[in-house]
């Protein structure tokens, strides 16, 4: 960025302006550009060796094909990752999303299904889709103001404050739903997850949408450089005046009603409330998305663009490893090893031994 | 007296800064010897190089007369050089017999039998016993004050012979019963042939306990004296550069010393353990500075004003009505603003870029929700890199990539860009060229003409003298005097600083 903005001539202001916006978005693209190369290179990989990935056809009007298939699965992790990039760029960390996920998706499910032995079974909203999303998505406000008054207000670890609803979450899901895997039938909620909307999968556009609508939330307004200031210098901000209690809640919300969104796909998906294993260890696929695309864990400036390419990396490498099939015993250990490759890239300490090794080689 | 550890010609070069230049210190068994300085003196880098933290790119160091050169503070530990930082170095959960042979713990039959605990605890009990100090050595060190703590670590430093105790700001965080203990300590050390060599803040107690003083200024050496011969103002006008014969009398002549309406009023503002309660007013389009030494509370009092500090005590009016500030996001709400002396610590956003951190504070007060637009917080950027001549080629680059002098002047852009009524300046011109300063002083001036209130602190009483129209004076934490109109001047402040 740096060497870039030296060779910007003065020019008269009119003129300066376009070759500003150049260098801003040159600084941006830094950070995306080590996960976009990943993802090109997966891409690559896949095409010179597995048959058929690139194939996309047309059956009734609507798109299939691997490559669909990976933008429509890494739909959770996408939404997961853009409120966990903010939550972690004020220099947090949020490890309740995969239960908040289990909680949103068992409200919806018991409001539809209305199963005996749900608490839920006395409100009679089934008829109403609106009224079936509001309360689920509150019940995810409600986990997000929890996270975020105990790390805003009450200064907890934010690890420790979110571990809270990761246990507990996941408990509170188990008590809606009692126990039980309550499943149902509601074509119009089913839409949710498996409808097609212009040939494309429905929850894709859901989370291209929501994705632009926090894109633009978090930088159109001075949210992304107020976030940005309370993560990379919490007491320069706080004697700068910015409210850093309230950019945290901020964020802590915003993570779990995406989380809440992610919940409500799955589970409209596989048509059932499965709370032990709706988003189980998601949140920690979020994490790497946000830490992959660019985002430092110790908080500061953050890139959304980049977390949703993370985000798609992660799952254009678990859909290789299936679309190869590789033995299930190995996909974790060739996962992590990716991941691993991937996070040692974006250090720039590895970075510059790297050119060092490479010099010294060279001499 | 015989000289326990003398250095010769140190020199020290950090990029860009000739940290120690060619100076020479001894320390001699039976004395306590302070060492005196403003920052950027050289004292922490001497201190650092005298217990191996620092490598020395020239000089020699001599212990009872022979050539040492410590590594590491371990190496340097073994050479019997002992130092206890003002922040004590033990193990907080580890018991006070335990952090007294941390790494050195007695063993039974030859280290097959463990620690030996009852011998541990009996040589512990016995170095305590030197110091006066009789406490329970198996209770864990964070359970006892940090007076306490500090003995411990002295203990420490005995129990393994120290011939040298460096003793770092080791009264910062002590009350006057508890200085006095350890000045009894010091006192009993040194007749049994220790050298002390003593760094603190407080003239009264450099006096109290001293018998050598000397004296470090930009890296070098000013002067070694026997305490008793040194007067307090010559003391003083070492350590910050200026000679009293040498000062005129006069003020400046246009000075107004017609008492203003007071815009900022705070009565009795204290809070122990930062600085004692203490009145100042300060009114509309005035400029009052905060003079004292490093350490004599003049950064406390201005946090404790931007509520950057809880008081503990004291009101504060604004416009006439009392303020409960609680937090500096209300103190910038009614027009203040807050240039921090460290801003590597308080002051940059260091991975955000210039643009960023000039517009943050104003962006922080319109609230998140009413963004500046991008070209106007461009507009704002070039015209405060323009004003104050910030040397960066374009806003966009990350602040840290700026030197320490250009990071400052942005940190004052961003308060200028807040348009605040009452603006608090913490050694604004540090690190700063000549020329950079005047324009400071200048622009400063010119918003005072235009009824914004300065608060000014500084170390270079030269700039508070000309610049302030009253100059508040500090001294070991407490307020020691107040001057306005034409008694402004350079020796006068420099005579309140010494007492």
């Amino acid at each position: 960025m740096n060497a870039v903005g030296g060779t910007i001539p003065v020019l008269d202001p009119p003129a300066a302006k376009a070759p500003r916006a150049k260098v801003r978005a040159s600084g941006a693209m830094a950070t995306v550009l080590y996960p976009t190369i990943a993802l090109a290179l997966l891409l690559l990989f896949n095409l010179l060796f597995t048959a058929g990935f690139f194939h996309v056809e047309v059956r009734d009007g609507r798109l299939f094909g691997s490559l669909i298939d990976i933008l429509n699965r890494g739909t959770p992790v996408l939404l997961l990752s853009l409120g966990m990039t903010l939550v972690i760029a004020t220099g947090g960390i949020d490890l309740s999303v995969g239960a908040v996920m289990a909680l949103a998706g068992a409200v919806a499910a018991c409001l539809i299904a209305r199963p005996e032995d749900s608490p839920l079974h006395v409100f009679n909203v089934s008829h109403s889709l609106p009224l079936i999303l509001i309360i689920a998505l509150s019940v995810a406000l409600l986990a997000g103001l929890f996270n975020g008054i105990l790390v805003a207000t009450f200064k907890l670890q934010p690890i420790v404050a979110t571990l809270i609803l990761m246990v507990a979450g996941r408990g509170a899901a188990q008590l809606v739903t009692n126990g039980q895997i309550p499943t149902f039938q509601h074509p119009s909620f089913e839409f949710l997850g498996s409808g097609f909307l212009f040939g494309l999968p429905f929850p894709l556009i859901l989370a291209v949408l929501i994705f632009l609508v926090i894109l633009g939330f978090v930088r159109g307004s001075a949210l992304g450089l107020l976030i940005e200031a309370v993560g990379n210098n919490p007491v320069a901000a706080r004697l700068a005046g910015v409210q850093a209690s309230g950019v945290k809640l901020v964020c802590y919300v915003i993570s779990a009603l995406l989380a809440g969104v992610a919940g409500l796909i799955a589970t409209a998906d596989i048509k059932a409330a499965d709370v032990n294993n709706t988003g189980l260890y998601l949140e920690l696929d979020a994490i790497l998305a946000a830490a992959i695309g660019g985002t430092s864990l110790a908080g500061g400036r953050f890139s959304l663009v980049g977390a949703a390419v993370g985000a798609l990396v992660i799952q254009t490498l678990t859909t290789t490893i299936l679309a190869r099939g590789i033995a299930p015993e190995l996909t974790l250990v060739i996962k992590a090893a990716v991941v691993v490759a991937l996070c040692l890239l974006q250090s720039s300490k590895f970075r510059e031994l790297l050119v060092r090794i490479a010099i010294r080689r060279r001499a | 007296m015989e000289t326990a550890l003398s250095a010769r010609g140190l020199t020290k070069r950090f990029p860009g800064v000739l940290a120690l230049d060619s100076v020479d210190f001894h320390a001699r068994a039976g004395e306590v010897h302070a060492l005196m300085g403003e920052n950027g003196a050289g004292k922490s880098t001497l201190i650092k190089i005298l217990t191996g933290v620092y490598s020395y790119d020239a000089g020699q160091m001599f212990l009872d007369g022979k050539a040492i050169q410590p590594v590491s503070p371990l190496h340097a530990q073994r050479l019997r050089i002992a130092t206890v930082y003002q922040e004590v170095n033990l193990i907080p959960a580890l018991s006070v017999a335990e952090n007294i042979y941390l790494g050195r713990m007695p063993k039974r039959w030859g280290g097959f039998g463990g620690i030996d605990s009852r011998a541990m605890i009996r040589g512990a009990k016995n170095s305590l016993a030197q110091l006066d100090v009789h406490i329970d050595v198996t209770k864990p060190v964070q359970s006892f004050s940090v007076a306490l703590q500090q003995m411990v670590a002295i203990a420490r430093s005995l129990s393994m012979s120290a011939k040298v105790l460096i003793l770092d700001e080791p009264t910062s965080s002590l009350d006057r019963p508890e200085v006095e203990q350890l000045f009894s300590t010091m006192r009993r050390l040194k007749e049994n042939g220790l050298a002390i060599i003593f760094v603190t803040h407080f003239l009264d107690q450099v006096y109290a306990i001293s018998d050598r003083i000397t004296v470090l200024r930009n890296g070098r050496l000013v002067g070694e004296h026997l305490a008793r011969d040194l007067p307090r103002l010559k003391l003083v006008s070492e350590m910050v550069g200026r000679d009293v014969a040498e000062l005129k009398h006069g003020g400046a002549a246009d000075r107004q010393s017609a008492p203003l309406s007071p815009f900022v009023e705070a009565k009795g503002l204290g809070r122990s353990g930062a600085v004692g309660p203490l009145d100042l007013s300060i009114g509309r389009g005035e400029i009052v500075g905060l003079a004292g030494l490093l350490g004599s509370g003049r950064t406390e009092t201005a946090r404790l004003l931007f509520a950057a500090d809880k008081p503990d005590a004291g009101t504060i009016t604004v416009d006439g009505r009392t303020q409960h500030l609680g937090n500096p996001r209300n103190a910038i709400a009614l027009g203040f603003a807050f240039c921090p002396e460290d801003r590597k610590v308080a002051g940059i956003l260091p991975d955000l870029s210039i643009r960023e951190n000039i517009v943050v504070a104003l962006q922080a007060r319109r609230g998140w929700w009413r963004p500046i637009p991008l070209r106007k917080q461009r507009e704002m950027a070039e015209k405060y890199i323009a004003a104050l001549r910030i040397a960066t080629n374009d806003a966009e680059k990350p602040i840290r990539l700026l030197s320490g002098g250009n990071q400052q002047k942005a940190i004052l852009a961003r308060w200028l860009a807040a348009s605040p009524t009452l603006l608090i300046l913490d050694e604004p011109t540090r690190g700063i060229d000549v020329g950079a300063k005047a324009e400071i002083s200048a622009l400063v001036e010119k918003l005072c003409a235009e009824g914004m209130s300065l608060l000014f602190i500084s170390s270079e009483l030269e700039e508070v003298a000309a610049l302030c129209s009253r100059v508040i004076v500090l001294r070991d934490r407490q307020k020691v005097g107040e001057l306005s109109g034409s008694d402004v001047t350079e020796k006068a402040i420099l005579t309140k600083v010494a007492g």
